[in-house]
C-alpha cells in the first residue's frame, strides 16, 4: 500500500550539484508534512563521513566547466550549503537517514564513522520495504 | 490591510532561496504562541506561493501578502 504523506530517495551520488537537490526536495517533503527515508549509498554516503560533507566540491563531470561558476554564485547569494539544508529539514521535519550497509563495509566505514545525521546503517532489503511503503521515490 | 495588524515578529529573508524562507517560517511558527501574527519579508519567486499554500495546508491564518520594493511581505497568524 502506497502512503502519499511517504517519500524515499536513493542518493548515490556525491556531487554538490547532485547533493543539493536531495536537501532540497527534502525541505520540500517537510513543507508538504511528509515523511522521508534517504538512503546514502556509495558516492552519496562517503560524503558524509566525518568531516566530509562540508569539504565536498566536486560537480558532475558532465558540467565541470560550470563549477567555477556555480561555487562564484553560491558563495556570492550567500546560498547555505547543501549539507545545512538538509540539517535544518531533518530538525523541522520526520526525515530519517540510513547508511547503506553494503558500501559502509565496503570501505570499512561503522556507523560512528559518519556524521551523526546518519541515523543507521542498514541493508537494502530494510530500505525497499521502506520504499514499497513510500508514494515517492526517487534516485538522485 | 496588512499594516493594520500587529505583528509579533518579523522575519527578514530577503536575498535568501527557496526553501530558506519557508523553512524559517515553518522553525518560528513552531516556536511561536498560538495567536502570534509573523511577518515574513522574502525575495524569493517560490516561496511568494509556497507560504500561502503552507499556510493554508497547516490551518492557520494567512493575513496577506504585501509587494514592496524588490520584496514580498507576508504576513500569517498562529492559529494552533
Amino acid at each position: 500500500m502506497s502512503d502519499q504523506n511517504r517519500m524515499s530517495i536513493v542518493v548515490f551520488d556525491g556531487t554538490v550539484d547532485k547533493l543539493f537537490p536531495v536537501a532540497i526536495i527534502a525541505s520540500g517533503a517537510v513543507m508538504n508534512d511528509m515523511r522521508v527515508d534517504i538512503f546514502l549509498t556509495f558516492w552519496g554516503l562517503l560524503a558524509f563521513r566525518k568531516g566530509e560533507p562540508y569539504k565536498v566540491s566536486k560537480i558532475s563531470k558532465d558540467y565541470e566547466e560550470w563549477a567555477p561558476e556555480m561555487m562564484r554564485v553560491l558563495q556570492e547569494k550567500k546560498v547555505p550549503s547543501w549539507y545545512d539544508t538538509l540539517l535544518q529539514a531533518k530538525e523541522l521535519g520526520d526525515i530519517h537517514i540510513y547508511a547503506c550497509a553494503m558500501t559502509a563495509d565496503l570501505f570499512d566505514l561503522g556507523l560512528e564513522d559518519f556524521e551523526p545525521v546518519i541515523d543507521e546503517v542498514i541493508g537494502v532489503g530494510e530500505f525497499i520495504s521502506m520504499a514499497q511503503e513510500a508514494g515517492t521515490t526517487l534516485y538522485i | 490591510m496588512t499594516n493594520n495588524v500587529e505583528v509579533t515578529r518579523e522575519i527578514d529573508a530577503r536575498g535568501s532561496f527557496c526553501p530558506g524562507p519557508m523553512m524559517e517560517l515553518i522553525r518560528v511558527i513552531r516556536s511561536a504562541q498560538v495567536g502570534d501574527v509573523i511577518a515574513i519579508l522574502s525575495s524569493d519567486q517560490g516561496s511568494r506561493k509556497d507560504i500561502p499554500k503552507w499556510v493554508a495546508k497547516a490551518s492557520h491564518e494567512f493575513i496577506g501578502v504585501e509587494s514592496l520594493d524588490g520584496y514580498d511581505r507576508i504576513v500569517v497568524k498562529k492559529l494552533h
